[in-house]
């Protein structure tokens, strides 16, 4: 049956305030059983108050082939981490 | 003891149907409804936990939530007839629990306002489950009633099969005459309601029964229950005054 079905993305968000995050997929045959099918199965324990489904075919993903090109260039452009400021221990965790 | 056999008779209506969908763990058709099923079951197996709590209570006899579920025999049992009804295939599962829960979610809103606090909390409790129960059981009815044409057949064969139960729902039984409980009969004008809309979407109708079948409630039951109870009790049976 499975195989018939559509795929969806599930995105939660743990609480008020906190963005949605993709938490996994749930195979669904439209966006209603999807919100249904995705709050069975990845809010059990009380992970969140809000859930977001996308079809997976909706999503365009970076080609794994030019994680070279696309990602690699940055990693000596050290200058753009915020790690050279000096913070005052009373500031606490940022 | 009229109150105690009043909840006595809502405990084992969640318990049994409970069960019945507790059957489906392991062997549903999706990875999905293997979840969505078992969540439904801990629903009702919690509100029947509660009830069986304080039937006990009511009774002041030292019998205990187990004692109740597990040391009574199927001629004891009140459950409606339609919540021991078996699985079958989807069809039959997912409308005998919108059936359930179309009357339930309405039965604990009037509850709410009960005078008996157990029951009132209860209520708080429940109507959010059986809002959630309808919704998911009727989407599925509405898909598989106007899906495709081997599902619409096993979804009117579930609606021929189950239907002729659905007129115990509204006998009031032991609550008769009981302020703490909401009248049962009252409930009908707003489940009739539920079920045609969905109904509407569904392509289905709803049928006149000729011969409604009862029992339940004084304890003649089909005999899918003698299985079920079977199994459910076998290993308190077996090791009395187990705990896990």
């Amino acid at each position: 049956m499975s195989g018939e079905v559509p795929l969806w993305e599930v995105f939660i968000r743990p609480r008020n305030g906190l963005s949605h995050k993709h938490v996994g997929s749930i195979h669904a045959a439209d966006e209603v059983m999807a919100l249904q099918a995705a709050r069975d199965v990845y809010t059990r324990r009380g992970e969140g108050n809000s859930i977001w489904v996308v079809p997976s075919a909706a999503i365009t993903a970076s080609d794994p082939d030019q994680a070279a090109e696309n990602f690699e260039p940055t990693g000596e452009k050290i200058y753009r981490h915020p790690t050279f400021y000096d913070i005052p221990d009373e500031v606490g965790h940022m | 003891m009229a109150l105690f056999d009043a909840v006595l008779e809502l405990a084992d209506d969640h318990l049994v149907l409970g069960h019945r969908l507790s059957e489906w763990c392991g062997h549903a058709p999706m990875l999905e409804e293997d979840l969505a099923l078992p969540n439904m079951a801990l629903d009702l197996i919690g509100t029947a936990r509660t009830l069986y709590d304080y039937a006990a209570q009511l009774e002041g006899e030292g019998r205990s939530e187990d004692d109740m579920a597990y040391l009574r025999g199927e001629r004891e049992y009140r459950n409606l007839l339609l919540c021991e009804r078996p699985n079958e295939d989807f069809a039959h599962t997912v409308l005998r629990q919108l059936y359930f829960a179309a009357f339930m979610k309405p039965y604990w809103e009037a509850a709410l306002s009960s005078s008996d606090e157990v029951i009132a909390g209860v209520a708080g409790k429940a109507v959010k489950e059986m809002a959630y129960h309808i919704r998911h059981a009727g989407e599925w009815v509405i898909r598989l009633g106007d899906g495709t044409d081997e599902s619409a057949r096993r979804m009117k064969d579930a609606v021929e099969a189950l239907h002729i139960y659905t007129g115990e729902l509204f006998e009031e039984g032991a609550a008769e005459g009981i302020d703490a409980l909401p009248s049962r009969a009252a409930i009908q004008p707003a489940w009739e309601a539920t079920i045609d809309e969905i109904f509407g979407h569904a392509l289905l109708s709803r049928p006149v029964v000729q011969y409604p079948q009862t029992g339940g409630r004084v304890g003649k039951h089909g005999e899918g229950l003698g299985h079920l109870l079977a199994e459910m009790q076998s290993v308190y049976r077996a090791h009395p005054g187990a705990t896990w």
